[in-house]
């Protein structure tokens, strides 16, 4: 049953894909769907038997490779961190199934698309309940695969393509320091498999060892380079700039991918590599510091960009921030967490923003929404559930998590944990101000689009409404239901070892006792100004934010301009590659190895075979000297050398 | 009284020869008819030798005053022989016919030289060497001439006769040297005389550089070559293949016997001559052949490459190095004889076609002829799984081995695969033009049967050899263990 959670997905991408065209839209729609709603069913009671009833196991399939000391098996394990993310993968996965047969039904090309949802499904699920490194990998390569293959789903448009393109190149340099990492444990620890690597963890911790002639410590340095995959995979300051431009893909691509389930996969990972990061203090600390600095500078960026999607998808960015430096403050519980109620209000932000430009006939500026509450009521409402949770509102699912997460930072009690608690306060109010800046634009003040486009304003089919209605529930209640189990005090029963925290880094622990009330209700205060400040310049005094832009035009375009991230990139990394590829193409390969190697070598060639050909003259004398002088020369090479 | 010698060893040629009278005769004076007969009758006569000769079995055994070999390395060449002689009757039946060049005095030529190559392989003097080898070219002249009504026929025969009169000289020159120094001309007491001093008289050593490069001019190695191209080119195609096959095979033959065998204990001075022959051939027959578009003349440089791989085991100088080249020689035949077939198949608006450019798209037309044109040009090319690649594969690995010892055998084997990447152009172009280009004019049908047959069976050979290479490998290994002990 553990198995057929895992590999239904995967059946019904098989069956989608190749026999798509025999059973039609409709029937890939169903296979697809049916398998997702059955794989999530299927992973709701895993989570009772493994997370509530603490049956953790392990299911060997088959030995993937054994070459010399070196053997990997292929097996699926499930402990509690495990069906928590499959909760999180297979409820969303199943949601945006649904959502995506109403989203997608004017495209030409539903089973593909219905495949490749379920594929990059299967490999997440495959990367979740990885035994070892090397399947982790595997999962997490054809993870990055599938979201290069939905992101450039329409790949008619020059915009989307390059989009893929962009994802996958800046994931491979994550990917890179993912694949040293991997070859880094196996040479520390002589095997990939988890079990062994975190039992061994402890005893290795402190110890150096030389890479040619640098001494470094050995379990940071393999920490930080698998960070860097991490940091590639959920898009942290520096990798990040793939995830924006990411929006290309259809709307549910971005819900599935962007939002819940493949940029969790390195908080994930460094959830589940908990028993090794606790041993690497100042990995750790970088991981603390990344993550805020990510959860700042992506809200800041969130605040000056119009469309819809991007806002969303900064604002993931910034979500994805909190989660590391929760992990960075060992608070991986509340990462996974947030990670959990995050997955359900951005998936429904995102299915939400999806039904605005369904219904605004493909619009995604905001500067040409507004007024359209009335008309589209029920996903006025989701939007509104989706930002209470994001922002962090009392009992929404966003509240207890983000609160636990800022908790735990202050708590640590470190001065990395302090700075990460301001930054995440300073990001809450920067989340709240955005969230609603997106919902009043979108929703209030006077309509700016076209009369055409009005008058074609219409909610969504029940298809797309029921699966909103689905995550809303989800962002409701997912965080009062979750957080005693999660967060709680018990909280040890449930993770059972699959969480390593030591005694002395539980800063959730320290989170419970006693910390100063101002402190407890800095998050809310700061999610409720950032509200009353986007009520203040959208609604209150329309043209306060024009005003505020020219005072400050310098910064403003910083922000707008994404801090120059990818102009930086393109005069730093892209320019100087393409002048080095156009030198090595031109003059390197064209004029070098091409003239000298085959080019050169081939017409040397056909000279000497013309030269070789022009022996033969047909002169019957010119045969017979050839004869005799060839005789005299082997005779005389015997006389000369005796 | 007279002792009369053994005949029983000899039982296979003195058959031969009283059949090909007998032959001769009949066609004579017979109607005018009877030359599609003769033709039917000299395949039988040749399959009739092979079982004797398979009769005999692979005893050593020495007659006529010692002048006679037969044993088993005697056997396996001359079943070789028999049947590159038999296909090639075969494929000149219908040749002849549509060309009216239909002359009894074909088959019966062409038997008269495997007679003299059953003689050569079988030589063990000086003498009967001589004999063997004048009785095989002697009638090669006439066959290369054969339409002398076509002036690049008459070229051809008049050529190979020139040049062969002075290959003949030089290889006379080479005996009568050996004998004035060593005082002998029969072969095991050469060997004996050789194992006796502890070095070699200057004489014997240029003798059998003579007598070498007497015999480098049958198997067309640089620089004796230069006839080649120019015979193949002339002769009548059928007359081709078999000069491409049996004589070769025959040749090659007696190359090994006479070198394995009285000059065994000079190996240090032949392998020298072997080496630079090989050499010259692989570089010059791969790399001249670039420039061929007569396909005739291809298969000319070609089967100059070809000798040269075949030179390289022997070059070895190991009993390994002499069955890789029997191995060899076996598979080359086979080829070369399946390659002319195709080329006799190809013929447009009833001529002949000889340009390569010409098969431009013959794969749309025959997809069939296509398909077993590729598979000679990518088993010539050396390409596994074909039966081509085996043949390299066992030269080149009794190179190596015994490069162990010679260092200088490893240039050799450099050259070797070098020149195979060169060779594999134009076998892969003629490929290219076949599969790839447009078609330029259609080809007229294939209707004779007795060709469709040869094609099949050497490409079948040619496909499936590496599933069954254990007879071939057995009986080169029980071949070159008889040249060694005896």
């Amino acid at each position: 049953m553990e198995v057929a959670a895992i590999f239904l997905p995967l059946l019904a991408a098989f069956i989608a894909g190749l026999f798509g065209r025999w059973i039609g839209d409709r029937g890939a729609q169903i296979v697809t769907c049916g398998a997702l709603i059955l794989s999530a069913a299927i992973s709701v009671f895993l989570f009772i038997d493994v997370g509530l009833h603490g049956h953790n196991r392990v299911i060997e399939l088959f030995t993937f490779i054994a070459s010399g000391t070196f053997e990997v098996s292929w097996a699926l394990r499930f402990d509690s961190l495990t069906v928590v993310m499959l909760i999180v993968v297979t409820v969303v996965s199943a949601a945006v199934h649904v959502y995506s047969v109403g989203y997608m039904a004017h495209d030409h090309h539903k089973p593909r698309f219905m495949a490749y949802l379920s594929l990059f499904t299967f490999f997440m699920l495959m990367l979740v309940t990885a035994n070892n490194f090397v399947q982790l990998f595997f999962g997490w390569e054809g993870v990055g695969l599938c979201s290069y293959l939905l992101i450039g789903f329409w790949y008619e448009k020059p915009s989307a393509c390059s989009a893929a393109m962009k994802a996958f190149i800046v994931n491979r340099v994550g990917d890179f320091g993912f694949a040293l990492g991997i070859a880094a444990v196996f040479v520390l620890f002589g095997s990939v498999d988890f079990a062994t690597v975190f039992a061994k963890a402890p005893s290795l911790a402190g110890q150096s060892f030389t890479f040619l002639s640098w001494q470094a410590d050995a379990l940071t340095v393999t920490c930080l380079l698998l960070f860097m995959g991490a940091m590639g995979k959920s898009a942290q300051l520096g990798l990040h700039t793939w995830l924006p431009d990411a929006m290309e893909g259809p709307t549910p691509v971005s819900a599935l991918i962007h939002a819940a389930t493949m940029v969790t996969a390195g908080v994930f990972m460094v959830a589940r590599l908990s028993p090794m990061f606790e041993y690497a203090p100042i990995a750790l600390g970088v991981v603390t510091v990344v993550g805020a600095a990510t959860a700042l500078i992506a809200g800041t960026i969130g605040m000056t960009q119009f469309d819809i999607k991007r806002v969303i998808a900064y604002s993931t960015m910034s979500q994805l921030g909190y989660m590391f430096f929760a992990c960075g403050v060992s608070a991986y519980g509340a990462g996974i967490f947030h990670l959990l109620t995050h997955g359900f209000f951005k998936a429904l932000l995102f299915l939400g923003a999806g039904s605005v430009i369904h219904a605004m006939s493909d619009e995604q500026d905001m500067r040409n929404m507004g007024g359209i509450w009335k008309l589209i009521p029920f996903t006025y409402g989701v939007m509104w559930v989706g930002s209470l949770a994001l922002a962090g509102i009392p009992i929404f699912a966003g509240f207890y998590s983000k609160d636990a997460i800022l908790e735990a930072a202050f708590a640590s009690g470190t001065e990395l944990g302090a700075f990460a608690f301001w930054v995440g306060v300073g990001a809450a109010l920067l989340t709240a101000f955005y969230s609603w800046r997106l919902l009043f634009l979108t929703f209030h003040g006077k309509p700016r689009a076209n009369e055409r486009v009005m008058a074609h304003v219409h909610e969504s089919p029940l298809v797309m409404t029921i699966p909103l209605g689905v995550l809303a529930l989800g962002s409701i209640f997912a965080g009062m239901l979750f957080a005693p189990i999660l967060i709680g005090e018990h909280r040890g029963d449930f993770w059972q070892g699959s969480l390593v925290v030591l005694g002395n880094h539980d800063s959730i622990e320290a989170a419970h006792h006693g910390l100063p009330a101002w402190i407890e209700h800095q998050p809310l205060i700061a999610g409720l100004s950032g509200i009353f400040i986007a009520f203040l310049c959208y609604v209150m005094i329309p043209d306060l934010p024009g005003k505020f832009v020219r005072l400050f035009r310098p910064l403003h375009n910083f922000f707008l301009r994404k801090w120059y991230f990818d102009e930086l990139y393109d005069a730093m990394l892209v320019k100087p590659a393409l002048v080095l590829g156009r030198g090595l193409w031109k003059t390197g390969d064209g004029a070098i190895i091409d003239g000298f190697g085959p080019d050169g070598v081939a017409a040397r060639t056909r000279a000497a075979a013309a030269r070789a050909a022009s022996l033969e003259s047909g002169y019957v004398f010119h045969y017979a000297f050839a004869m005799v002088i060839g005789l005299v020369v082997i005779i005389t090479w015997f006389f000369v050398r005796g | 009284m007279v002792e009369l010698p053994a005949f029983l060893p000899a039982l296979p040629e003195l058959f031969l020869a009283v059949s090909t009278m007998a032959l001769l005769m009949f066609g004579v004076f017979g109607s005018d008819g009877t030359a599609r007969l003769v033709g039917q009758i000299a395949v039988v006569v040749l399959l009739c030798t092979g079982l004797l000769v398979i009769g005999h079995g692979t005893e050593r055994a020495v007659t006529f005053n010692g002048m006679f070999v037969m044993d088993g390395f005697g056997a396996y060449m001359k079943v070789l022989v028999l049947i590159g002689s038999a296909l090639s009757i075969i494929l000149a039946q219908g040749y002849a016919e549509r060309e009216h060049m239909n002359r009894f005095e074909l088959p019966v030529l062409m038997l008269f030289a495997t007679l003299g190559m059953l003689l050569m392989v079988s030589a063990n003097d000086l003498i009967s060497l001589y004999v063997g080898l004048e009785t095989q070219s002697l009638a090669l002249y006439v066959v290369a001439a054969f339409r002398r009504d076509h002036a690049k026929s008459s070229e051809a025969g008049l050529k190979y006769f020139v040049l062969g009169a002075l290959s003949s000289g030089l290889l006379l020159y080479g005996a009568s040297l050996i004998y004035g120094f060593g005082g002998t001309t029969q072969f095991d007491r050469i060997a004996g005389l050789i194992a006796a001093s502890p070095t070699p008289p200057v004489g014997v050593v240029v003798g059998m550089v003579f007598a070498v490069a007497g015999l480098a001019f049958k198997i067309s190695a640089v620089p004796f070559h230069m006839w080649t191209p120019d015979v193949y080119e002339g002769a009548p195609t059928p007359v081709t293949a078999f000069f491409a096959a049996a004589p070769k095979v025959a040749a090659v033959a007696l190359i090994l016997r006479l070198l394995d065998g009285p000059f065994g204990h000079m190996v240090e001075q032949w392998s020298q001559v072997i080496f630079a022959l090989s050499l010259a051939s692989m570089v010059l027959g791969s790399f001249a052949a670039i420039q061929q578009t007569n396909i005739k003349r291809l298969m000319a440089y070609s089967s100059i490459a070809n000798m040269g791989f075949a030179l390289l085991g022997l070059a070895a100088g190991t009993e390994q190095g002499t069955r890789g080249v029997v191995v060899y020689m076996t598979i080359y035949m086979v080829m070369t004889i399946g390659t002319f077939a195709v080329i006799l198949c190809m013929k447009q608006h009833g001529r002949m076609v000889e340009d390569i450019r010409q098969l431009a798209g013959l794969s749309r037309s025959h997809p069939l002829m296509a398909l077993g044109t590729a598979i000679f040009m990518f088993s010539l090319a050396g390409i596994p799984p074909l039966a081509g690649f085996f043949g390299k594969l066992y030269v080149f690995l009794a190179v190596i081995e015994a490069a162990a010892k010679h260092s200088e055998l490893y240039i050799l084997a450099v050259f070797g695969v070098l020149s195979s990447v060169v060779g594999a152009f134009y076998y892969l172009r003629v490929v290219k033009l076949i599969y790839f280009d447009d078609p330029i004019e259609t080809f007229d049908r294939q209707s004779d049967d007795s060709i469709a047959a040869v094609l099949v069976g050497t490409g079948l050979f040619t496909m499936f050899f590496f599933a069954f290479p254990v007879p071939v490998l057995n009986g080169a290994a029980a071949a070159a263990a008889a040249l060694f002990t005896g």
